[in-house]
């Protein structure tokens, strides 16, 4: 039993790393789509944050410059979104899967003309990387049984990001439910003709709702390359930004629910690599490409309305014509 | 409030503005290749002697031709019925996955006229099903055509991991394949075809799939434009409620649709698995049910544009592979960047040279026109 719990610890603690980068492209998913704006994009500014941090961190040998970069790098690819239909009108699904394309080329191409390995950047020695930080105390409160493994496991012992995804999410809850910018957010995304009557600019609001998108992504692509991994491999990104996507749509574009949503997803990834070959009661054995997959399955029936009912932004899609 | 902008005229919308959106898409590109360190014009040389220059090159660029025009109908097909269907992807996977079944399943029995047609069905309808279960959720169950389609290219590629690792494992292989297909299910090579009618072409993939996709986009053609189902797609893309108004069952419509443009991508396994590979692989589909998209963005969702779009990816693919033995910095990532480019200009940034471009015309064309001063 202690050993089951104990393997539940780390599963628990898998899956916070996993979630880590769907954490954050779900709060970055939230901010574009509340406001209105379709954001299948996020898959390829992550993937973008990713490459810029590992470069920039592989040529100046700073974490922090990379990690910046990265937000920048994201906050780039919002803008070429933003530009295209925002400014321009154009339908937000093709300008996502144009960025997503985009970001996938230019990754590699960018990545083989830099160092010449194929694509990948060249691997980071550890202080060049975000590592682990071993909370205060652990040594202290290893004597207190039960906690004192909590303690250690999975609280303390995590990289400066996860922190970071794990603060993201009450901040845009705040933002989005508090501040004078969210209630404006959340209103441009239900009915733009209102804050427009009210004399606030649309374009602008979504303009600052995709650039905090972006810095986020970046965030999160930072995680993948400096932070868990030590370098940028191609198409590193491995469709995380499209299960963000679905946690945004499983959360019904909600903060806490989509944390939530990306807990769920984490958990079963981190599951399946643990149930790898075992033989469950009563079940037997699960195939892992079915525990993979179930992201895609629950949000399939989520929007289907059979778990529940999805409630989108109003003006979700629509472009603003003053 | 500026001045309204004048319509362009139909030349321009059909022949300028992609050639505008084209050369824009390639100059940025350009300006990558440059900062990189090459030259941008050799690059395209180099493209362009590989695509339709070298013996054989030809071949493989209508090869992949073949493949962008199933993908470029599947999306344009569901553009028509203003349905977005970026499960291209998926649709074409489990295409090969049907193929597959009415190969083990039947075509072992039946002589190649039969059983050519019954794979090619196999593709069509696998395909089909994959496209209309989200149809299905769409037009009953209100569910997002865009979401649910990337979800199931998702459910797709695992179904697809799942299979070619498991149960449709070859045996005694490692890598995720099925056995050989039957003969009898196989397509034909193009030279093979040619050499008895006296024409001599080098050997390359092309394969009578590209047949089927020409008699695709006459199907499209005739479909679209000159049946009571064209028009009721048109109808239900043009506004919904007036289309339903006008007694046309909405719902219907759009299942139908997703169905058919479904069947397209699915159809693209005749070429890669019927024609070329000859057993199911993984990621045979390689990110044309993407490229699909901006296919039919640049072929304007008309088959001949469509088949003009195919060629120029067509073209890119075959020749981008070009440029890794050509260049040490630049390799066939390359197209990638292109095809990014060309969705954002000729998609997501249509109307960006529209009203200027309009404006400009307007003023040499009726240069004296009283109404625009």
């Amino acid at each position: 039993m202690a050993d089951f719990l104990y393997q539940l610890l780390l599963s628990f603690d898998a899956t916070l790393r996993i979630a880590t980068p769907l954490m954050l492209c779900a709060m970055a998913g939230i901010f574009s789509e509340r406001s209105g704006i379709v954001d299948i994009s996020l898959e390829g500014k992550l993937l973008s944050g990713a490459f810029v941090a590992a470069t920039i961190a592989a040529l100046t040998g700073s974490a922090w410059l990379g990690l910046g970069c990265a937000m920048l790098a994201g906050i780039f690819m919002s803008l070429i979104h933003g530009y295209a239909c925002i400014t321009h009108k154009g339908d937000q699904v093709v300008s996502g899967v144009a960025i997503n394309i985009l970001a996938s080329g230019l990754t590699i191409v960018l990545g083989i003309a830099l160092f010449k390995r194929g694509g990948q950047t060249p691997s980071l020695p550890r202080e060049d990387r975000f590592t682990p930080i071993e909370w205060w105390g652990v040594d202290l409160m290893d004597s207190v049984p039960v906690l004192g493994t909590i303690y250690r496991q999975l609280i303390s012992g995590h990289n400066m990001l996860v922190y970071v995804a794990l603060l993201a999410v009450p901040l845009t809850a705040f933002i989005l439910y508090r501040s004078r910018f969210g209630l404006r957010l959340r209103a441009v995304g239900e009915v733009p003709e209102a804050v427009d009557s009210a004399g606030i600019s649309v374009t602008w609001l979504r303009y600052r709702a995709l650039i905090v998108g972006g810095a986020l992504c970046g965030i999160a692509g930072a995680y993948l390359s400096i932070a868990q991994g030590g370098n940028f491999v191609r198409e590193m990104s491995a469709g995380k930004g499209y299960i963000a996507l679905a946690a945004v749509i499983f959360g019904n574009w909600k903060p806490l629910s989509a944390f939530m949503a990306c807990l769920m997803f984490g958990f079963l990834e981190a599951a399946t690599t643990r149930l790898e070959g075992v033989a469950l009661p009563l079940i037997g054995e699960v195939p892992t490409q079915l525990m993979l997959a179930m992201p895609y399955v629950l949000t399939v029936l989520l929007l289907a309305g059979f778990i529940g009912k999805p409630r989108p932004p109003a003006a979700i899609g629509k472009p603003y014509h003053k | 409030m500026s001045t309204p902008t004048p319509p362009l005229p139909r030349w321009a919308d059909l022949i300028l503005l992609p050639v505008i959106n084209l050369f824009a898409a390639f100059f940025i590109c350009g300006l990558i290749v440059l900062a990189i360190g090459e030259n941008p014009i050799e690059a395209l040389g180099v493209m362009i002697k590989g695509a339709f220059v070298y013996s054989g090159g030809l071949g493989y660029t209508l090869f992949y031709t073949t493949n962008y025009i199933f993908t470029g109908l599947a999306v344009a097909l569901a553009f028509h019925c203003m349905m977005f269907n970026i499960g291209g992807e998926g649709q074409a996977l489990i295409g090969g996955l049907g193929a597959a079944l009415a190969s083990f399943g039947l075509g072992v029995y039946l002589p190649a006229p039969l059983a050519i047609p019954l794979a090619v069905l196999g593709a069509f309808v696998a395909g089909g099903i994959w496209g209309v279960i989200p149809g299905y959720l769409q037009a009953k169950r209100g569910s997002h055509i865009v979401i649910t389609t990337i979800m199931f290219n998702f459910l797709a590629a695992s179904l697809m991991v799942y299979l070619l690792a498991g149960p449709m494992l070859e045996a005694g292989q490692q890598s995720p394949q099925t056995a050989r297909l039957a003969e009898s299910t196989l397509l034909p090579k193009m030279a093979d075809l040619l050499r008895p009618l006296g024409i001599n072409i080098t050997s390359s993939p092309l394969n009578a799939s590209f047949l089927i996709a020409l008699g695709a986009m006459a199907v499209f053609y005739v479909l679209v434009w000159h049946t009571r189902l064209g028009f009721n797609i048109r109808s239900v893309g043009q506004n919904q409620e007036a289309a339903h108004y006008a007694g046309i069952n909405v719902a219907r419509t759009i299942i139908i649709t997703m169905a058919i443009s479904g069947g397209f991508a699915g159809l693209l396994a005749t070429n890669e698995i019927l024609g070329f590979n000859h057993k199911v692989v993984l990621n045979f589909t390689a990110g044309y049910g993407f490229t699909g998209i901006a296919v039919a963005l640049m072929g304007r969702n008309h088959p001949i544009g469509i088949f003009l779009a195919a060629l120029l990816f067509g073209a890119l693919t075959q020749g981008g592979g070009e440029l890794d033995f050509e260049f040490q910095s630049i390799t066939r990532e390359m197209v990638l960047l292109i095809q990014g480019m060309i969705i954002l200009f000729s998609g997501a940034l249509a109307y960006m040279f529209n009203p200027p471009l309009a404006r400009m015309i307007a003023k040499f064309v009726a240069p004296k026109d009283p109404a625009n001063g």
